[in-house]
């Protein structure tokens, strides 16, 4: 496939991504115009970061008035988990691009954008990502002025319920893959059972979300990579692991 | 208190860092089998600990939560287009709290 062709996949993948962003996004916005943040300076953090539980805490570092090391620290832990998902994304990636692509194609790896990368079938090219930025970039951002200057102009129940898009979309990433490969199929119901009970047990509830995430990814897909290791390159190139092409 | 610029750039910087290291460090496919099963599993780990329980209590009531979730799932099995299963499980919300509205449970 040509760069043009997967640049047109990325943005027609990425309408649902842009529809759960202005929602999420929109939401945002209210937070930080309660934080004393101005339209354009919410937009702005939006364009820049991409991050929707990692914008909540630098609105929340700001409106504390903390320190630039909180600022840094409190950044890198409630964001960890994008190096889980760089690495990941760092071996799907087709191995022949410019080293320019990998300055680059970091600034729009979201938990959405990284789902739908996994789910390519072989090798990623950069202009699938690049094509998905193309309008989720703008809804995020977009979304975000809109919700810190009009916050009350959508009713509640709509944001909400357009906000499940991004659930539905990390669904129709996983669930395919475990209809083909039962190994999945148990890691994605241990996973989800595990984070569950996580949620509800008593003293494993007080970890946030965000640490929540790093730890079960880490020990489940680490217990995996063990009881069934991957044997074969055929099976490493892509992710839909049976069919194995490239 | 430091300007809100000054805030943001070390925000967007040291995201960007966590973001872009690992892919420009890792440029060559791991020959490890334990690593590379591992980074592999990743995505399919780390997003379904995202979905849930985050998903029950991302809409209005816990209930159209759970129908969001169900008809992601069913349609995710089923059609497996990301487009119809994140339109699908926004219906489904919208419509279960039109129902429990109607009932007087919202």
């Amino acid at each position: 496939m040509s760069n043009r062709t997967w640049y047109g996949k990325g943005i027609k993948d990425g309408i649902p991504i842009a529809l759960g962003y202005f929602a999420v996004s929109f939401a945002l916005g209210i937070t930080a115009k309660e934080a004393g943040i101005t339209p354009l300076q919410a937009g702005c953090m939006s364009a820049l970061m991409l991050a929707s539980a990692g914008q909540f805490a630098t609105i929340n570092v700001i409106a504390a008035s903390g320190t630039l090391l909180q600022m840094a620290f409190t950044t890198l832990i409630v964001n960890l988990r994008y190096i889980l998902m760089s690495s990941s994304m760092s071996q799907k990636l087709d191995k022949n691009i410019s080293f320019l692509h990998r300055l680059f194609l970091p600034c729009f790896v979201t938990d959405e954008i990284f789902g739908i990368a996994s789910g390519v079938e072989g090798r990623l090219n950069p202009f699938y990502n690049y094509g998905a930025a193309t309008v989720a970039v703008p809804g995020w951002t977009l979304g975000t002025i809109l919700g810190t200057a009009v916050g009350e102009i959508l009713p509640d129940r709509l944001v909400t319920a357009l906000g499940v898009a991004l659930y539905g979309m990390f669904l129709a990433v996983i669930i395919p893959g475990a209809r083909k490969n039962r190994v999945i199929a148990v890691l994605v119901v241990v996973s989800m059972l595990s984070s569950y009970l996580f949620s509800i047990l008593p003293v494993l509830r007080s970890i946030s979300s965000s640490m929540r995430i790093i730890i079960l990814t880490i020990v489940i897909a680490a217990v995996a990579s063990f009881v069934r290791p991957i044997e074969t390159d055929a099976d490493q190139a892509g992710n839909t692991a049976k069919e194995g092409e490239v | 208190m430091y300007s809100y610029i000054l805030y943001l750039a070390v925000a967007a910087g040291t995201l960007y860092l966590i973001r872009m290291l690992p892919l420009s460090l890792i440029r060559k496919d791991i020959k490890n089998k334990y690593i590379r099963s591992f980074l592999y599993y990743v995505p399919f780990v780390t997003l379904a600990v995202m979905t849930v329980p985050a998903i029950f209590y991302a809409t209005g009531s816990i209930i159209s939560g759970i129908a969001g979730f169900a008809t992601g799932l069913i349609l995710a099995f089923f059609d497996g287009n990301l487009f119809r299963v994140a339109l699908g499980s926004c219906l489904a919300v919208l419509l279960t709290e039109w129902i429990l509205s109607l009932a007087g449970y919202l």
